[in-house]
């Protein structure tokens, strides 16, 4: 991509230094377990060892007996306050802490403040709990059975378990378009529970300053201005006001969706801090983060495609089942409880679709957090792309063939789809085009078919995904009702040096040099003189935080907006200055010159001194804007990805040889941090398609609760990606650019999957669930007598 | 519970504490010397997120009784930045993108540096094998490895 300014200010499409390593290679980053306060006591949390049970009696008596123990805080503790209960973002309630039953295995029971962490630890063993187990509901299907218990009695009208019916799209065109095509493949796919995992579990410190009345609470969230809003919307009554809450996000260890919930641990500590008077360290471990932080998919689907003899794809159908645990806490839009799912038609020309979702309670920890991803949009993808290799090897039709076929052409963008969405631009067959020239698509399928008469196993798989990113427009997205605008305040100093804040949050996407390169673009102030903050609502501005790749299509574009603003009065300066009109002034990065005159000129560094010292009589002093950016679409990042993977015989192992992704997010604001997203996410999509899995058994334990039995990829198993791009700009965002840090994790999945499923197809074999752990390969294998 | 006196070079800097029995070796160095660069990732000693060198060699310090360190030296991330100059490491995880959050980055470091002490030219596989005990949520582990190579280069 071209560049419109030089290195040294390093606008976008400079592969800039990142400007926080710094104090991160040096170990001087500041994680929330890292900060440490006078007189700051521990908190650790008592969990429930049943899926579903009665909380006869806590005894905290022996507790309380552990020197350094100082308090024990139960459900009463908290119903004496009226904090025992909490709304979740989905308008839910979820318990902070039981004061009548436990529903999930690992839920907060009690909580043990103590003068250190071991302590703590100590009191949490000698607290005793006294249960009455009852019936566990862990299947969604049974659970909508109409003999099942109803979960949530404490419900007013609850009657059964289902949180939700969902639907978008034409039920009946569709159906009808399903009855008349000529071929029709139907799958029941599954995509487990997972855990994002970040290497940093959640924890805070909270403190309450009682002769100040403030709340001050450093955090891993991801949302800190919704979370200061949240408690005092539902603290209020004890005291907490809006303007005494200062909530700080400081550095973050990973967040991937799961630092959006606020967890029970949060309110907890909160509370502690405020009934105490003392600062209160609460950090989970990492089996409690796994066991009982908030999950991602877990969606039972049923989709169906249709098609002509020729391959036209004509409708598509999906009904799913989504679990979502004991309370529907999904880090969701208020108006779309099943997420941005109707995205389901994916990169295609489909002229009929219908998708409903069912939201079922179950004896689980809530789920519905996005692991990186777009709300849903990685199930949705999943589907379509999976479908996709179905149709293909039941029309015998190669998948890159079909996918060309019924791609969305380029010349009909903005293009409308069937449930509702306006894509804003993009060029798919030519990211197919470039992923299949650099992994050599012919000569490698020649190479299958060459190994297949040898009985040897090796499958090339394609996903060509559209996502949908970038919430949102305030018409359609707001969570808890407040609109998912995103901000920017900016403030040019004397010496033209900046420093910019924003709604958003970095949990290691890298903003304190993306927005700066932004800044610099707009501006010419070079991006190591643009200070960028965020997290502190004590300091920036309002915003609704990072996921869901939002932080460019929101808060970056209210960057360059802001910058914009800036621009306009820094032009009114340069008038000033050099004595013309500010029609007579041309604009290049980091200057205004006079027209037909380029050797008049003043930098902006000028011009931000005269702002201060010499402004125009009648203007306000100062160079300064802020900008609330409501975008008017979502941007929709699209890539083709191939994937070649061998299967051993022997084992079932699954390798991937070769991996190319060829990813679109419009214009680029810096190709290095952009490269490091794609990997990252590419491996966080491997991750799912290949190990990671949260299961229970019948009676609701957990199985994979630690890092022994979930099992992230290491260096070992990740293989070298091969990442290029095209370049389709966002014709409405201010930079053409478009967000990408979870394209890859949407992405990648199902051209795993669908290159396993290819080495197999000569089997008969059409689908497989993820995790393709080498077990379910090899009883495949045993099963179809190839096993060796 | 009983409290053991001891001794440990941290960073070249003989440092002593009393300590109880259970205390972890993690929990010394980010508590007691203030030393927060060493991260606590897991309970299991899966991801590497504490890796500080026990005389020379990598150990997740979440698995290790602070008493067991006694007479011992340790280097932490703090100790690889000397007379204002980064480590070829740092240099090369700056240089390559080699982090991003930055949560598990310092205890990767400090099993590259004790790869490349042991081995000053290793092709990529030796540092994948080297790095399988450390994991990383968000680079995908390419850029590491390239990282780790700069810094091979940059030391030879």
């Amino acid at each position: 991509m071209a560049t419109r300014t030089t290195p040294e200010i390093g606008g976008m499409g400079h592969s800039v230094k990142r400007k926080e390593d710094p104090r991160f290679i040096r170990g001087q980053g500041t994680y929330v377990d890292d900060v440490v306060l006078p007189g700051m006591l521990h908190m650790d949390i008592v969990r429930s060892p049943f899926a579903h049970a009665k909380i006869k009696s806590i005894n905290t008596e022996e507790a309380l007996k552990v020197p350094g123990v100082l308090a024990v805080i139960t459900g009463k503790t908290l119903e004496e306050y009226k904090l025992h209960w909490m709304p979740t973002l989905m308008s839910d309630t979820q318990m902070v802490l039981p004061t009548e039953k436990v529903m999930y295995q690992a839920q907060e029971v009690a909580a043990v403040i103590a003068t250190d962490r071991y302590t703590a630890a100590d009191g949490v063993e000698a607290v005793e709990v006294d249960y009455e187990p009852l019936p566990v509901v862990v299947d969604p299907f049974k659970a909508l059975e109409p003999d099942a218990p109803v979960l949530r009695d404490d419900k007013e009208g609850q009657k059964d378990n289902r949180i939700f019916h969902w639907e978008a799209g034409d039920k009946d065109a569709t159906a009808k378009a399903i009855k008349k095509a000529d071929v029709v493949v139907k799958e029941r796919i599954y995509i487990p529970r997972i855990h994002v995992a970040s290497i940093e579990t959640c924890g805070c410190v909270a403190s309450f300053d009682k002769a100040q009345g403030k709340l001050t609470v450093w955090m891993t969230t991801q949302a800190p201005h919704a979370v200061r809003t949240v408690l005092a919307l539902v603290a209020g009554h004890v005291g907490l006001s809006e303007e005494k809450i200062r909530i700080i996000s400081p550095d973050l260890g990973g967040g991937f969706g799961g630092k959006v919930p606020i967890y029970p641990g949060y309110v907890v500590a909160i509370a502690a801090s405020v009934v105490i008077g003392k600062p209160i360290k609460w950090v989970e471990d990492r089996m409690e983060n796994l066991q009982a932080d908030s999950f991602g998919r877990d969606y039972h689907m049923d989709a169906e495609l249709a098609a002509r003899k020729d391959g036209t794809m004509t409708a598509l159908r999906i009904k799913t089942i989504a679990d979502h645990g004991y309370t529907n806490a999904a880090a969701q839009p208020a108006k779309w409880p099943a997420g941005l799912f109707s995205i389901c038609t994916g990169s295609y020309d489909l002229k009929s679709a219908f998708a409903e979702v069912d939201g079922v309670y179950t004896n689980k920890p809530p789920g519905g957090i996005a692991y990186r991803c777009s709300f849903r949009v990685t199930e949705a993808v999943h589907a379509v792309e999976r479908m996709v290799d179905v149709l293909a090897q039941k029309l015998k039709m190669d998948p890159a063939d079909l996918r060309k076929k019924n791609f969305i052409p380029p010349e009909k963008f903005p293009y409308k789809s069937v449930t509702g969405w306006e894509y804003d631009s993009g060029a798919y067959e030519a990211a197919l085009d470039k992923a299949m020239e650099k992994i050599g698509y012919a000569g490698l399928r020649k190479e299958q078919a060459e190994k297949r008469k040898r009985g040897e196993l090796m499958g090339i798989g394609i996903s060509s995904f559209t996502e949908v990113v970038g919430a949102g427009p305030s018409k359609h997205f707001d969570i808890l009702g407040i609109k998912m605008f995103d901000s920017c305040e900016l403030r040019v100093h004397p010496t033209g040096k900046a420093i910019a804040r924003f709604g958003t949050k970095s949990q290691g996407q890298g903003h304190e040099t993306t927005y700066a390169q932004i800044v610099a673009e707009e501006l010419g102030i070079p991006a190591e003189h643009v200070q960028v903050e965020e997290g502190d609502t004590d300091t920036a501005p309002y915003g609704l935080g990072t996921y869901a790749s939002r932080s460019t299509p929101t808060a970056g574009a209210a960057g360059a907006l802001a910058a914009r603003k800036v621009r306009d009065k820094a032009r009114k300066i340069a008038a000033h200055l050099l004595e013309v009109s500010e029609d007579d002034l041309d604009w290049e990065p980091g200057k205004f010159s006079v027209k037909g005159a380029p050797d008049k000129s003043t930098t902006i560094q000028e011009i931000a001194l005269a702002a201060y010292t010499n402004h125009p009589q009648g203007m306000e002093a100062g160079l300064e804007a802020t900008h609330y950016y409501d975008p008017p679409n979502l941007t929709f990042p699209f890539g083709s990805y191939i994937c070649v993977v061998d299967i051993d015989r022997g084992t079932g192992e699954v390798k991937i040889r070769r991996f190319v992704a060829i990813d679109d997010c419009g214009n680029i604001i810096n190709p290095m941090i952009v490269q490091g997203q794609i990997h990252g996410g590419l491996t966080m999509g491997m991750a799912p398609a290949l190990l990671e899995e949260i299961s229970y058994d019948e009676s609701g334990n957990i199985q994979g609760g630690s890092f022994m039995d979930y099992l992230l990829p290491t260096a070992m198993e990740t293989p070298k990606w091969e990442t290029d791009h095209t370049v389709t700009p966002s014709p409405h965002h201010p930079l053409g650019a478009k967000g990408v840090g979870e394209s890859a994790t949407v992405g990648a999945p199902p051209a795993i999957v669908n290159a396993v499923v290819d080495a197999l197809s000569h089997l008969g074999v059409t689908h497989i669930d993820i995790p393709i752990t080498p077990e379910k390969v090899w009883q495949i294998l045993k099963g179809k007598g190839v096993a060796e | 519970m009983a409290k053991h006196k001891i001794t440990v070079t941290v960073n070249g800097e003989a440092r002593s504490a009393e300590v109880e029995s259970r205390l972890l070796l993690v929990h010394l160095l980010r508590e007691e010397f203030r030393l927060t660069g060493t991260h606590i990732g897991c309970d299991t000693t899966h991801c590497g997120a504490c890796t500080v060198l026990l005389d020379g060699k990598p150990v997740k310090s979440c698995t290790v009784l602070a008493v067991q360190a006694d007479g011992q030296e340790i280097q932490t991330v703090e100790g690889l930045e000397k007379d204002g100059q980064l480590h070829p490491v740092q240099e090369g995880f700056w240089q390559e993108h080699g982090l991003q959050c930055g949560f598990c980055t310092p205890g990767m470091m400090m099993t590259a540096c004790a790869l490349l002490e042991n081995s000053p030219d290793p092709s990529d596989a030796e540092i994948r094998a080297a790095i399988s005990g450390n994991l990383c949520r968000c680079t995908g582990y390419m850029n590491i490895v390239k990282a780790v190579q700069y810094a091979a280069a940059k030391a030879r």
